[in-house]
């Protein structure tokens, strides 16, 4: 972590470590697919494991309110690297990183999908566990836990109990 | 006389349909065949595609020139639910998200939260923890090979598959009550301790289970059939599975040793014994040899962990994360309101984050987790290792024959739950 912000100290917001011990970086939208690709190319951060979002709207800290989290492994120093980015509401729109790591295509369309959140220079931009008709994005804090949006006309059951808790029920 | 082989009038279709008989007006034998590409869905209920998968298939011939895979709409809502109930209670849906080793997602989620508290459990536990993972990872890579053995024509070594598995149910159903869906991890150790003698037959059930599994190996391992379908075919390599982010033992299968257990050793791994199997070209047949030989290596992790178990607590005694023995509740006020305040509120787990990754049976299990302080989850993300290996298929499969698809898609071994979340 040193060395990216070494490398770009413009890109690095913040850094700081979690309780458990992992270092984090904070990392300006626009830089995102440099760092990536310096990651991956001079530091040896090769294993892509994942990305998804937060939605900060119930948190103390919530401007801006998107944050997308990036977790990518080094195979040669067994080290974890965590990054995150902080997308706007108004405006949430990142660079795409799947151009740097090929296995970011569907993580990048698993955040779209439940957050909303485009990826800029993404090959193929779809939803890919909900259907093509759904509206809305289900993982926001504010897309209520019992909507339901049934492509066929569900069958009239009274009493049933649906999905857990009771609260936060719209 | 008249030419018997050739017809009186041949037939002559008005408007012929490009469609269907384009080359209608042309003589049988001179006929070209049909280079038109032919679309073919794989799924949702094929046989051979596991859970609600529809792979749409592009062929020319008996080539795939495109395929793209659609994961289907099974998804349920995990990280939904999970924000909307206790710490506790997310411990069942867990369970479900891969269904053939539930406990090593059950404790793979433990792990994560047990890390964001700062917990450290009691020995006993972590052993126990050890134990049933392994169980589950034969259980997980019997279900793999059998299948694999079966689509590609082979009953008997499922059916061998099935009894070591029905086996293994049998002492997971001891161990925790349930035969599938285990539920068996509470937040700083174990819901209970390991039943009287169920050590002892746990060895006696390996010896069994190991046999079947030698069974298997030696009907699909040499098997023609089976081997010529397997090898060379749904490659990978090295540096595109990393690329994909593929963990486990598909990325063993190319040549990478990375096993979270040796890695980054959590509970007591590091006192164990066993080997990790690298593969060397990436093939299906890698990845097949790759389950049967973790299967032996699990084995011998059992075996040890049970002859070093200790005895001592399987819970923390903590009544802020564990509930208070029973007496404690019904007789002591202070063990009421700890009941109460746990039942009704959920542990209360310090604000903060965490990424925490542990190996199960088909590669990393990573948890990322944010609590706002509260008893309730505010995120729970899971890195289904099922994911990103699934959707580097079409990446292998393209240019291949539709048939290397059916060995490809076994060892990869997907499970719907995981993957749709």
């Amino acid at each position: 972590m040193d060395r990216v912000t070494a490398q770009f100290p413009e890109a690095v917001a913040e850094r700081y470590l979690d309780r458990t011990g992992g270092a984090w970086a904070v990392i300006h939208a626009e830089h995102l697919p440099k760092v990536a690709a310096f990651l991956k190319d001079e530091l040896d951060f090769k294993l892509f494991t994942s990305i998804d979002a937060v939605d900060r709207l119930h948190l103390a800290e919530n401007d801006p309110r998107f944050e997308v989290v990036y977790f990518i492994y080094s195979l040669s120093r067994h080290e974890h690297v965590r990054l995150k980015v902080r997308v706007s509401e108004a405006r949430p729109e990142l660079p795409s990183i799947t151009p740097v790591f090929r296995g970011a295509d569907w993580w990048e369309r698993f955040v779209w999908d439940f957050y909303g959140i485009r990826f800029s220079g993404h090959p193929d931009l779809r939803r890919v566990l909900l259907y093509e008709e759904f509206q809305g994005h289900p993982l926001r804090k504010d897309y209520a836990l019992r909507d339901r949006q049934p492509l066929i006309p569900e069958r009239p059951i009274k009493d049933i109990f649906r999905g857990p808790g009771t609260s936060g029920v719209s | 006389m008249a030419d018997t082989h050739k017809p009186v009038s041949p037939p002559t279709p008005e408007a012929p349909n490009p469609d269907t008989d384009a080359y209608a007006h042309e003589a049988e034998l001179e006929a070209h065949l049909q280079t038109k590409r032919m679309y073919v869905n794989m799924g949702p209920s094929h046989p051979a595609t596991h859970g609600t998968v529809r792979l749409k298939v592009e062929l020319e011939g008996e080539n795939i020139a495109e395929i793209d895979c659609e994961i289907g709409f099974l998804h349920r809502g995990f990280q939904k639910s999970c924000e909307n109930v206790t710490w506790t209670q997310c411990l069942p849906y867990t369970d479900r998200l891969n269904y053939v080793s539930a406990m090593m997602n059950n404790f793979g989620f433990l792990n994560a939260v047990e890390k964001l508290i700062g917990l450290e459990i009691p020995e006993r536990a972590q052993y126990i923890r050890v134990i049933g993972s392994e169980l589950h990872r034969i259980h997980d890579h019997l279900t793999c090979v059998g299948a694999t053995g079966m689509e590609l024509g082979g009953f008997a070594p499922f059916l061998f598959a099935v009894e070591a598995r029905e086996l293994i149910m049998d002492r997971v159903a001891e161990l925790t009550g349930a035969r599938l869906t285990t539920n068996f991890g509470r937040i700083g150790g174990m819901n209970r301790d390991l039943p009287e003698g169920w050590s002892e037959k746990v060895i006696k059930t390996l010896d069994k289970v190991m046999e079947l599994v030698n069974e298997v190996d030696g009907l699909l391992s040499r098997n023609r059939i089976f081997v010529d379908r397997t090898k060379d075919t749904g490659i990978i390599t090295a540096a595109d599975a990393i690329d994909y982010g593929w963990t486990g033992p598909c990325l063993r299968a190319c040549g990478i040793d990375y096993d979270i257990r040796k890695a980054k050793p959590y509970w007591v791994y590091d006192r164990m014994d066993f080997d990790v199997p690298v593969g060397e070209k990436g093939d299906n047949y890698d990845r097949y040899l790759m389950r049967i030989e973790e299967m032996k290596q699990s084995d011998r992790i059992i075996r040890q962990a049970l002859k070093q178990i200790p005895a001592g607590p399987i819970i923390l005694d903590d009544w802020r994360i564990a509930l208070p023995p029973k007496p404690e509740v019904y007789g002591t006020i202070e063990g009421v309101i700890s009941h109460f305040k746990l039942v009704m509120e959920g542990v209360q787990v310090p604000a903060g984050e965490v990424y925490d990754a542990t190996e199960a049976a088909n590669g990393e299990l990573g948890w990322y987790m944010v609590s706002d302080g509260s008893g309730r989850p505010y995120k729970v993300h899971v890195r289904a290792p099922g994911y990103p290996i699934l959707s580097a298929v079409p990446h292998i499969i393209k240019g291949k024959l539709l048939a290397d698809l059916i060995p490809t898609f076994d060892t990869i071994n997907m499970i719907g739950g995981e993957v749709e979340q």
